[in-house]
């Protein structure tokens, strides 16, 4: 039977500046995605512009406030499976109901 | 040999809190799936650009992303056993998530009136089943941050308690980037 590893020590993570700079930096992209909204002249690509800043706002969360950056590889592994299964059920439903794809209707 | 190691070496009570957040992922994903294959097929109105209040939605979002570092300092606080700060940044994550429901029970109220009920059509069915588990999961997390407090006011939330907090703020920091998801998809994509 494989020896079971001490649990690792919950400090080391980032420090209290960063975590600061962190939710500065999520608080000027909730601003920019409220301005895109706002902005005719960007709704044109107003979906992908959107995607990549919630993304990143996503991101900023789970690697610094869920500390994935400094946690175990298998944790980011669990967490990355259920996105994964989530978006391919999430863009499988969009297609099945014409929201997306060939005979797209909206 | 710790019981409650892991041959990852993780704690198993963090491990299964990861395991929960994978599973709220899909099920999230499947709610936020059956809005979006729904979304324009309300044959009678409300609609979402007649409704949707994206100033009072931003508000609340910023809010919630700041109840985030509240987690994240609370944790600090008790790794580091400065009590006072844990207590400071506890309570402040109470008072955020407080103000977010608060907004939320704003916003259904003022649908209702409006007329958007869960019957009413397809937006409303969708609508309020995806934000009304997304709330759910957000009082969950405000009673749980309660009971750390109380821990803490009872001097039972030292140092060596830090795994419960980070377990609690896990879930804290997951009930946050579901709505940064729902945010976007739902009110600024229409």
């Amino acid at each position: 039977m494989a020896e079971r590893a001490a649990p690792e020590s919950s400090k080391g993570h980032a420090s209290k500046s960063m975590y600061w700079l962190i939710a500065v930096i999520l608080g000027i992209l909730t601003m920019l995605e409220v301005a895109v909204f706002y902005v005719p002249l960007l709704h044109s690509v107003i979906v992908p512009i959107l995607l990549v800043l919630s993304t990143a706002k996503f991101a900023l969360v789970a690697m610094f406030f869920m500390h994935l950056k400094f946690d175990k590889p298998i944790l980011t592994t669990l967490f990355a499976g259920g996105i994964i299964v989530a978006t391919a059920i999430i863009l499988s439903m969009m297609l099945l109901f014409g929201t997306i794809g060939p005979g797209a209707h909206m | 040999m710790d019981p409650h190691a892991t041959t990852f070496g993780v704690h198993s009570r963090k491990m299964a809190m990861w395991v929960f957040i994978a599973s709220e992922c899909m099920f999230f994903g499947s709610l936020i799936a059956t809005y979006l294959s729904y979304e324009g097929k309300s044959l009678v109105g409300p609609t979402p650009e007649e409704i949707l209040n994206i100033p009072l939605t931003s508000v609340s979002t910023f809010v919630l992303l700041m109840s985030s570092l509240a987690m994240v300092l609370a944790l600090d606080a008790v790794q580091t056993g400065d009590r006072r700060s844990a207590r400071l940044w506890l309570g402040a994550v109470i008072v955020l998530g407080g103000l977010f429901l608060g907004g939320q029970v704003y916003e259904f109220n003022h649908f209702y009136h409006e007329g958007l009920t869960l019957q009413q059509n397809l937006f409303g069915a969708t609508f309020f089943v995806l934000t009304g588990f997304h709330g759910a999961h957000v009082t969950v997390g405000v009673i749980w941050m309660i009971t750390l407090l109380v821990m803490s006011l009872r001097g039972r939330l030292g140092p060596e308690r830090s795994l419960d907090v980070e377990v609690a703020g896990l879930y804290w920091h997951f009930v946050d980037v579901v709505w940064i998801v729902i945010f976007t998809v739902v009110y600024l994509i229409q």
